[in-house]
């Protein structure tokens, strides 16, 4: 009309100046660089436990809005459009997640004067509908995945139209994402308690508890296409990304394009994409997934995610333009700065994403201090987007996600040497992180030969994680953590050496040569290395290492009665973590960082594409009643068997039994929840349940104890 | 090419570094029939050497070692490498005090000492070692101990004693006991060096009995290790026998009793480790107790110092096995101090004595060196040196290879008598830290001259090769035959050749024997035989342990004119 034809030419002549994002972590930060490159001017706002993160250093003004939760504060609409009310920001980008999908948050940033860095609010209600939007792309001859998407959402109904469409059957929240809330029913007698325990999801997380249905694809590939609209309707797709391999329903490696695509495919995907879009009228950054069953070769539409996505890297560095200049661009009403035809497609891109979680207990979420931090250094064909830097706190309020790790590569091999390269010489210490499932997942055969599906990890689990009582892995992972140990002891040698020769104590350097003067003999040193090992349940192996100064300022380690041979180690310490060592003939890199944390001295060593962490414990505290400190220790080193414990720090949602319950072994006893996952404790034993000490909306920290299971 | 170059240039720059004038030349010929056969004999001695410190270092044997760590405790040495500074170095005294002097092996003489840092403050360490005897007090045990607190006190050095012991060895009362120098002087020292400031820490890891009680009782703060700590006055069996009373020694005197009831002991530690922790904390917390003036000492010392720029392992090689051989001391002095820079004092005077400064680790030093028999000119010279250093406060580094003054009418009426009394007067006065090493001969009143023990160095060293006497076994034998032959001439008796040869040999074989460097640190005639190339390094840390304290004046007595 020419009324909007008016309103856009207006808009055209005032650009965005000052840009408010109302988002935290790497993209927010990600956003603030591309808008600095602009000369944008940047306003970050934050909640109290971010008051001293990144993205509040790296923005030109930063505003409070709310305490942590996210609820109250990265959620909270009104106070956003305070802060950029108060700021005089011009528009307001809302990253991912948060409110970036919200349609009344859309609306109410346009009608409040603030252009939106996003879809029109009409698109994100219909995309963020579940079944609508498949009626919409059903009408628009997007391909479907047979399911239901009924308004009726009776148990009895839903369990009929599961039957229709045939188990498995995939039960999802119609609104929100992330895999959140979402089950996989394989019989039909499984379908009740899974339906219930989606919508209670569903509804904690979104609001809405409406439920959809869908045939379940045993061996699905994730795909999706980047797709982009103007406010003139030009819509384009910048190709697509793989994000097969997931756990948990999320992502952790994407990369683009898919390999093993032709070209028809490609273009087919990209048509299909543009209709959706265009079938909602959509204009700036969007992502339309799809869902290929690699048996049959069909792709089906899946959702379409309105919103610039977390993987978005992998897409700028194939097609070499910034996503965000572009959302920015669109926002500011030009016309897209290229056509179909003038995209390109060059090489390969990886996206790696590290988070903070602990592997073995299934991926859970895990809190801490990054004590040390220093990822890759960066390159034009390697990005790091964090929001994170060392010292700063990952807290169990938002996403454990620390950074992402983005290579680019002529093909997929080239790149997948780099990501292999780059994720090894990832450094993260003070909490758990996945990289080194990460690596051992880009190390896979199948993986190299792109033999990818959404069921990845758990077809690879045997060789992904560790097999307990493996044998012979164990010897060589034990052979590995003691050349590990021999290299951080002289490691930490030389270091005291070099701190020691720059400032001796009480001013008698005499006194602290190198090395150490003994009479007559070589001065040696104890040290204890305390080492995990993965392959036995709470094994922890004492390393007891003996290093001799040698008159040539070399260290002789020796370690105690196993078979491990002296080992003759020349070490240059290069400044602070970082070390050129030589053992054995071989001359490398190693770079040490260690921390204090429960009265322990947590140690870690990179060298090569190894890393190994050791624990020391540090002194004795000088505790006047010794016994009462003793007794304490003993009560927390270990619980009796049959003590359940909290596997994070979370929210207890339900509590399923009582003091006497009788209990059979597995069976559910209490439900937690932390980001916004729902994970369900179960009964170790057999036996009747005791002491249990929490109650539903109770907090609890990371390993406090929540009830015991009694043998009958 | 200095040479050429002076010639060649009208304008010399002495201000511009470096000076190199002051360089010690590198004197010794490698390809020389006694330089090669020096090597050979001085390479024996050194193997031998060590073979005597690998014995000691076992202490009382595999067996003794096993049941004393059976008990949850760690060897003596073990126990002060805890204690000290990680990475830091530790200079053990005496280590073969006892070597073959009494019928039974007694290893270190059952006690560790020596020095080292504890949180960047020097300390006196005195360890008994328990697989030795019980840790009993030996005569010699007794003299390593006070030779110990003797140098702390000397040095104002804090004493940490980590007490394991039996108390003295009953059966050699008589020469523990009674006497001035006995074990009663170990509390005296206590006593004193309180009273002076210097702390006085035990650790109680073992038993103290009987006048090992003493130990941590007069020490200024004790701590007692839970389970293996006892002190008592009388144990458990001396306790039944005078009073009836049975009573087990962890109850009578352990950790508890101690540290919770009498209050003879003020910190209670879980175990071995605990007590060294508490120990570290006790003197980090020292402050500058009996260290005042420390500052001043430490003035004028150099961080940042060169290597000589000739190996110190040649030390090895130039030491004289054979003592009638003469060799340029220089040669050691150019492999001792920094940068190989010697500023010779009187350098043309006096030639039989060599004096001149330098630094040693960074640490100013004068040093007097022997060049051959000592003349009138080298005493007087040797006593202007030692004059000048007391004036400046510069450490003396004595190297003893000196057969005696010059004999002879000649010598006698020039007053050779009056010029070694005169450098005697000197060293005997000089207040500034002094520091002997015997690295050839140490004979008659050379050794007086050269700060001989007697003379209180700080600290005296033996090279394996030295020896010592009021003169050499020829000489000696040579004396004592002329004497006899006069005597039995007097008699009317005719001493045949045969006769007299084996009465020569005898006192020959005798002098050999008692002049040797092990029969000297044996008996603790000095603080250990070192290993030439470690000369250096210990000169460095005795300097550094001398300066830790302030400076005192020097006042000489009547020199004869």
């Amino acid at each position: 009309s020419a009324a909007s034809n008016l309103s856009n030419n207006e808009q055209s002549n005032r650009k965005i100046e000052k840009l408010l994002i109302a988002n935290r972590g790497e993209i927010a930060c990600r956003i603030m660089r591309t808008a600095k490159r602009l000369g944008i001017q940047t306003v970050a706002v934050y909640s109290d436990a971010d008051r001293y993160s990144l993205h509040v250093k790296s923005a030109d003004e930063a505003v409070r809005i709310g305490p942590p939760p996210a609820r109250s504060s990265y959620l909270n609409a009104s106070s956003i459009i305070d802060a950029a009310v108060r700021t005089g920001a011009q528009a307001i980008h809302p990253g991912y997640g948060f409110l970036s999908e919200n349609a009344d948050f859309a609306q109410l940033c346009e009608n409040e004067g603030f252009a939106f860095v996003g879809p029109p609010a009409s698109a994100i209600r219909e995309m963020g509908d579940k079944s609508a939007s498949k009626r919409i792309m059903g009408a628009a001859g997007v391909p479907l995945v047979p399911g239901y998407h009924g308004h009726e959402q009776d148990i009895d109904v839903m369990k009929s139209e599961a039957e229709k469409i045939g188990y498995p059957v995939l039960i999802k929240p119609t609104h929100g994402g992330g895999g959140k809330g979402m089950r996989i029913v394989q019989s039909p007698k499984e379908f009740v308690d899974s339906f219930l325990g989606a919508q209670r999801e569903a509804a904690a997380s979104f609001g809405v508890n409406t439920i959809l249905l869908e045939k379940y694809i045993t061996r699905p590939r994730h795909i999706e296409v980047q797709v982009f609209g103007d406010k003139q309707g030009n819509v384009v797709y910048l190709y697509e990304r793989d994000c097969s391999v997931q756990r948990r329903h999320q992502k952790i490696i994407e990369e683009a394009p898919a390999p093993d695509i032709i070209s028809d495919f490609r273009s087919r995907l990209g048509q299909a994409a543009v209709s959706a879009a265009k079938a909602v009228g959509y204009h700036n950054a969007g992502t339309v997934e799809f869902i290929v069953d690699t048996l049959s070769g069909e792709f089906y539409f899946m959702e379409m995610n309105t919103r610039l996505q977390v993987e978005h890297p992998v897409t700028e560095m194939i097609v070499g333009q910034d996503l965000v200049e572009w959302q920015i661009r669109v926002a500011n009403g030009e016309s897209l700065p290229l056509d179909q035809a003038q995209i390109p497609i060059s090489g390969h891109a990886f996206e790696a994403r590290i988070y903070a979680e602990n592997v073995p207990r299934g991926f859970l979420p895990a809190t801490g201090v990054l004590q040390h931090y220093r990822p890759v250094p960066v390159s034009a064909s390697v990005r790091v987007e964090t929001g994170v830097e060392e010292g700063d706190t990952v807290s169990m309020h938002y996403d454990p996600m620390i950074a992402k790790l983005v290579v680019w590569g002529e093909n997929r091999a080239a790149a997948l040497v780099k990501l292999k390269d780059s994720l090894s010489k990832f450094q993260v210490a003070g909490l758990p992180t996945n990289i080194e499932f990460l690596s051992k997942l880009a190390n896979h055969r199948a993986f190299e030969n792109g033999e990818l599906e959404t069921h990845f990890i758990d077809h690879f689990k045997d060789d992904l994680f560790v097999t307990p009582n493996d044998s012979v892995s164990e010897k060589a992972a034990y052979d590995a953590a003691k050349y590990s140990a021999a290299l951080v002891a002289a490691c930490i040698c030389e270091k005291e050496h070099t701190l020691l020769k720059n400032s001796p104590p009480g001013g008698l350097p005499v006194w602290y040569t190198h090395p150490p003067f003994r009479l007559h003999h070589h001065a040696t040193r104890k040290m204890e290395l305390e080492w995990e090992n993965e392959y036995r349940d709470n094994n922890s192996e004492n390393l007891t290492l003996s290093i001799s100064y040698l008159p040539n300022g070399n260290y002789l380690i020796k370690m105690g009665e196993s078979s491990f041979p002296a080992l003759e180690v020349t070490v240059r310490h290069l400044g602070d973590h970082d070390f050129r060592v030589e053992a054995d003939g071989i001359s490398k890199n190693v770079n040490l960082a260690s921390y204090f944390k429960d009265q322990t001295e947590h140690i870690h060593i990179w060298h090569g594409s190894d890393h190994h962490q050791f624990k020391q414990k540090v002194g004795l505290d000088l505790l006047d009643n010794l016994e009462t400190h003793q007794h304490r220790n003993l009560e927390s080193a270990t619980h009796p068997p049959g003590t359940v414990t909290a596997p994070m720090s979370g929210l207890v949602i339900k509590v399923l039994v009582k003091d006497g319950t009788e209990v059979e072994e597995g069976q559910p006893m209490l439900v937690m929840e932390a980001m916004k996952m729902e994970h369900v404790l179960t009964a170790p034993t057999s036996g009747v349940v005791s002491g249990l000490q929490v109650t539903p909306g109770q907090q609890v920290s990371d390993n406090s104890v929540l009830f015991k299971v009694k043998a009958a | 090419k200095a040479i050429n170059m002076m010639a060649s240039s009208s304008i010399r720059d002495f201000s511009s570094q470096p000076q190199g004038h002051n360089v010690l030349r590198d004197g010794i010929d490698r390809t020389s029939d006694s330089f090669i056969r020096n090597s050979t004999q001085m390479e024996s001695l050194i193997s031998q050497l060590h073979s005597h410190i690998h014995q000691v270092t076992e202490g009382g044997g595999a067996a003794a070692i096993k049941r004393h760590k059976s008990r949850n405790k760690l060897l003596p040495r073990e126990r002060i490498d805890c204690l000290l500074d990680s990475s830091s170095s530790f200079l053990e005294l005496s280590q073969l005090a006892g070597h073959e002097l009494y019928e039974e092996p007694l290893p270190s003489g059952g006690i560790i000492t020596g020095i080292g840092p504890v949180h960047g403050r020097l300390c006196m360490f005195v360890a008994n070692d328990a697989t030795v005897k019980g840790g009993t007090y030996y005569p010699i045990t007794v003299k390593k101990h006070l030779r110990a607190q003797e140098i702390a006190a000397q040095c104002k050095l804090p004493c940490i004693y980590l007490v394991d012991s039996g108390g003295a060895f009953l059966p050699k009362q008589a020469e523990v006991f009674p006497d001035k120098e006995n074990f009663g002087r170990i509390f005296y020292n206590q006593a004193v060096m309180s009273s002076e400031g210097i702390p006085q820490i035990a650790l109680v890891l073992g038993s103290c009995t009987a006048g090992g009680a003493y130990i941590p009782a007069m020490a200024d703060e004790s701590v007692m290790v839970k389970g293996n700590g006892t002190i008592f006055l009388a144990g458990p069996p001396l306790v039944k026998a005078a009073t009836g009373e049975e009573v087990s020694s962890e109850d009578l005197g352990g950790a508890d009793v101690h540290c919770k009831i009498s209050g003879v002991s003020d910190y209670f530690a879980q175990d071995e480790l605990h007590a060294f922790s508490i120990g570290r904390n006790i003197v980090k917390n020292l402050h500058m107790a009996g260290n005042e003036g420390t500052m001043d000492g430490l003035r004028g010392v150099i961080s940042d110092y060169k290597e000589p720029l000739y190996d110190v392992k040649e030390l090895r090689l130039i030491a004289p096995t054979d003592l009638k051989q003469s060799f340029d001391i220089r040669s050691i002095i150019a492999r001792i101090v920094d940068g190989s820079e010697f500023d010779e004092f009187k350098q043309l005077y006096g030639t039989t004595l060599v004096t001149g400064f330098a630094r040693i680790l960074g640490q100013p030093v004068g040093i007097i060196g022997n060049n051959g028999i000592l003349f009138n000119e080298s005493a007087l010279k040797g006593s202007h040196f030692i004059e000048l250093c007391c004036q400046r406060n510069i450490p003396l580094v004595f190297l003893q290879n000196i057969t005696g003054f010059m004999v002879g009418s000649k010598s006698e009426a020039s007053g050779i008598a009056k010029a070694g009394a005169k450098m005697v007067m000197a060293v005997s006065c000089a207040k500034v830290p002094k520091i002997t090493i015997v690295v050839g001969g140490s004979f008659g009143a050379g050794n007086y001259a050269m700060c001989g023990r007697a003379y209180s160095p700080n600290f005296m060293f033996f090279w394996p090769n030295a020896k010592i006497g009021v003169m050499g076994g020829a000489q000696a034998a040579g004396v004592m035959s002329e004497i006899v032959k006069s005597k039995k001439q007097k008699e009317g008796i005719q001493w045949s050749k045969e006769d007299e040869e084996k009465s020569k040999t005898k006192y020959v074989e005798a002098y050999e024997k008692e002049s040797s460097a092990y029969y000297s640190t044996a008996r603790l005639w000095d603080d250990g035989v070192i290993d030439p190339a470690d000369t250096r390094k210990i000169l460095g840390l005795c300097i550094s342990a001398s300066r830790n304290r302030p400076p005192q004046p020097t006042r000489f007595g009547v020199f004869r004119m």
